[in-house]
């Protein structure tokens, strides 16, 4: 049996990654990665507590989780479309009409 | 050390590799690849829970759907080795602390209230696929009815968003 707080101290170093490569990573494709990163380790945190009380809540959520993450995808991924139609690039450096 | 310890482990350690490969690979592809096996890992280590339907579904939909959406869009759009300008190299290092703070907190926070949650009632016995059916269609259904309400107007928004304008 493997303890709970295991899983949620894995879950927090995964989550903790992903947040690194939301800040460090310059492809927009990879920053919406690192926010599916982001997702999957509170999945788990989720699941984990879900075993530890013995309720099935937490794997519900689970699933309205994955269903947000999958409209989620679709809608991000035609954004990532539109933005490297317009503006030839997917660097988001080059994406600052807003800035002065 | 007993088999389910070892088994966590070893997919604890992939899912941590598979990570760092996602923020020291160059390329989005490769980051892609990475990410499929911090996934996987992760359907494993809901199997080790007892969650064999979320495993099933991490499978299916993030795994199978949403990754290939992702490199179906990488590869649609052409997309090359990441480039780092000066000014974005120096967002490496405050992030890090950023990101180290952050961390610090959680384990502050994890060793804090780690007493109050133990692992001690055992899932095997608890049905997980019954009982979820059960929740999500007696407990949950109107949240569950708002979700397909959620993916109608994602799939429109896709659709309005990806279509080429008419001049």
């Amino acid at each position: 049996m493997v303890p709970t707080n295991y899983y949620v101290i894995l879950s927090a170093v995964l989550f903790c990654l992903g947040v690194f490569a939301f800040i460090f990573k310059r492809n927009v494709i990879t920053i919406f990665m690192s926010i599916e990163l982001m997702l999957n380790a509170v999945n788990l945190a989720f699941v984990a507590f879900s075993q530890a009380l013995g309720k099935l809540d937490g794997q519900v959520f689970v699933l309205f989780v994955i269903v947000v993450a999958a409209a989620e995808a679709a809608v991000g991924l035609g954004i990532i479309i539109l933005i490297a139609r317009n503006r030839q690039t997917l660097n988001v450096e080059r994406v600052d009409l807003l800035k002065l | 050390m007993t088999t389910p310890l070892i088994v966590f482990f070893v997919l604890a350690a992939l899912a941590v590799v598979g990570a760092v490969s996602l923020i020291l690979q160059k390329h989005p592809i490769h980051s892609a690849l990475s990410l499929i096996v911090v996934m996987v890992a992760l359907a494993g280590l809901y199997l080790l829970m007892g969650a064999e339907f979320v495993a099933a579904v991490q499978i299916i939909v993030y795994g199978g759907a949403i990754m290939v959406l992702f490199v179906f869009v990488i590869m649609l759009l052409n997309a090359g080795v990441e480039e780092h300008t000066s000014l974005s190299k120096m967002a490496g290092p405050p992030g890090l602390l950023l990101v180290l703070a952050l961390a610090g907190f959680v384990a502050a926070t994890v060793a804090r209230s780690g007493a109050s949650v133990q692992a001690t009632t055992q899932t095997g016995a608890l049905s997980s696929t019954k009982g979820i059916s059960e929740m999500v269609f007696k407990d949950f259904v109107y949240p569950f009815e708002l979700t397909s309400f959620l993916i109608l107007v994602a799939i429109l928004g896709a659709t309005v968003l990806a279509q080429r304008e008419k001049t």
